[in-house]
């Protein structure tokens, strides 16, 4: 058989993703984190009475500290399961990839096992972040001066 | 290229699992399940290792042996450089034949097993395969604890043991004759649908079995696939009858049967070298041993993946090999 022809007989029986109704999920989770986030940053404006910008620091490392310590805990993949990419996407998603990847290669040792792999997902994260602020940066600069 | 065999059994087999395996539908039929999926170990991959060494042992207590009456140890993995089996033989100390054929090991060990003992090169050979999901998951995709979404086609590693002791004494199950497989590549690149990268090995298998020993598919009380999982079951059963017109009848795959593909979190199925063996040693052997069925057409299914080559944008091969066991009468 053609491969070609394969392909059409293989996708006659490959079941469709629910996309809408994942997508939808991952929407409501994302936004509930980002609602939880805002939440944060007004608690510790108003009570430690700091900048806000201060103070969306302190919710960053909260969300953070919380990824990693349900990853530590062993739930944050069962919660993946269930809420898509609405976990995955937010800085829970980040912190929650190196945690995970830690954890896997502790046994390896600190330097050819957590160091050498704790990036391994998070990497690409890190290097296509920066390369896409550069580039909406200069795209900002080009089409409305800065 | 078929075998036939005329005094070649199995004359008993062991079988061990992980947690999942025990909460499916065929627990009842395993020699015994961990609840962990270290099993008293540091590492997953030492777990494996423990799968082979203790399949292994449960056998010789079994057929009240010493390791020291065996005269082979022919066995495989799916880890890298095929470590489990190599770390379980250095313990044991039984003279090893390592073998790499990804989940269709446990049939190519078989296979090996019963040509050397049907040649009379040995006396008795043993032939064991492992697979841990854990460890398989942290070599082939990602962390564990990440479980990023998966797409449904997706086949869940079993973790398991099992070992079959082969002679030519004429009790337990005859191995009748045997089928290796080709290559084939169908230009599948999606390592989440491995059902659909092994379909096509799977059915050019059968069909050559069925060429070359001039049978018909209806000889068989049952055609058995490793690991093709719920989609690639009824993609094999598409592709045989389209290319080569064969409807499979009694035909049903032991990636499908190990778990509750409805309530446990295993997407398609489940897959790993121990799949097949785990499913046929354990439920199948216990069904023919009742007279129930017969005759048995094992086909395990093997996508001879590699994280590199497939990063590379490069399609993935499969190949499947059939063995043909029959009660003894």
């Amino acid at each position: 058989m053609e491969k070609n022809k394969y392909k059409n007989l293989v996708a006659k029986h490959t079941p469709k993703e629910n996309i809408l109704c994942n997508g939808l999920v991952a929407f409501v989770v994302g936004g509930l984190m980002g609602v939880l986030g805002q939440g944060l940053i007004d608690i510790y404006s108003y009570f430690f009475n700091i900048s806000t910008s201060d103070a969306a620091m302190l919710m960053i490392v909260t969300l953070v500290f919380l990824g990693c310590f349900l990853t530590c805990l062993g739930f944050f993949d069962k919660l993946v399961h269930f809420t898509r990419c609405g976990l995955i996407l937010p800085i829970t998603g980040f912190a929650h990839a190196m945690m995970s990847a830690a954890l896997e290669y502790r046994k390896e040792g600190f330097i050819t096992g957590i160091g050498a792999n704790m990036f391994k997902l998070a990497g690409s994260v890190i290097i296509f972040g920066v390369v896409s602020a550069y580039v909406f940066g200069l795209l900002r600069l080009i089409i409305i001066g800065g | 290229m078929t075998f036939k065999y005329n005094n070649v059994y199995i004359n008993d087999t062991s079988t061990i699992t992980g947690p999942y395996e025990s909460k499916g539908p065929l627990s009842k039929y395993f020699d015994k399940s961990y609840d962990d999926l270290y099993f008293g170990t540091k590492t997953w991959e030492l777990a494996e290792v423990k799968l082979i060494e203790e399949s292994i042992d449960i056998l010789l207590n079994k057929l009240e042996i010493t390791k020291f009456d065996i005269d082979v140890l022919i066995s495989g993995d799916l880890l890298n450089q095929i470590v489990a089996t190599n770390y379980a033989a250095s313990s044991l100390g039984i003279p090893l034949i390592g073998i790499y054929g990804a989940c269709s090991t446990s049939v190519l060990g078989l296979i090996i097993a019963s040509n050397m003992v049907e040649a009379k090169q040995v006396k008795n050979a043993v032939a064991s395969t492992s697979s841990h999901n854990n460890a398989a998951e942290k070599q082939f995709r990602y962390p564990v604890e990440y479980g990023g979404p998966k797409r449904k086609t997706t086949t869940f590693t079993s973790t398991g043991g099992a070992s079959a002791y082969l002679s030519r004494d004429k009790k337990g199950i005859k191995v009748e004759s045997a089928t290796l497989g080709t290559v084939v590549d169908l230009g599948i690149t999606d390592v989440y649908h491995m059902g659909a990268v092994m379909a096509p090995a799977a059915a050019k298998t059968i069909y050559d079995h069925l060429r070359e020993t001039k049978r018909e598919v209806g000889y068989y009380d049952l055609i058995l696939t490793g690991d093709l999982g719920i989609y690639g079951k009824d993609i094999l059963k598409d592709y045989m009858q389209t290319e080569y017109s064969i409807e499979l009848k009694n035909y049903d795959d032991c990636g499908s049967m190990i778990y509750d593909v409805e309530n446990q979190s295993v997407y398609a199925g489940a897959s790993g070298p121990a799949c097949a063996p785990l499913v046929t040693y354990g439920y199948i052997f216990d069904q023919m041993k009742k007279k129930d069925i017969r005759r048995v057409l094992l086909v395990a299914t093997g996508a001879l993946m590699n994280t590199t080559m497939v990063n590379n944008k490069n399609t993935i091969p499969a190949i499947a090999h059939a063995i043909s066991l029959e009660v003894v009468e």
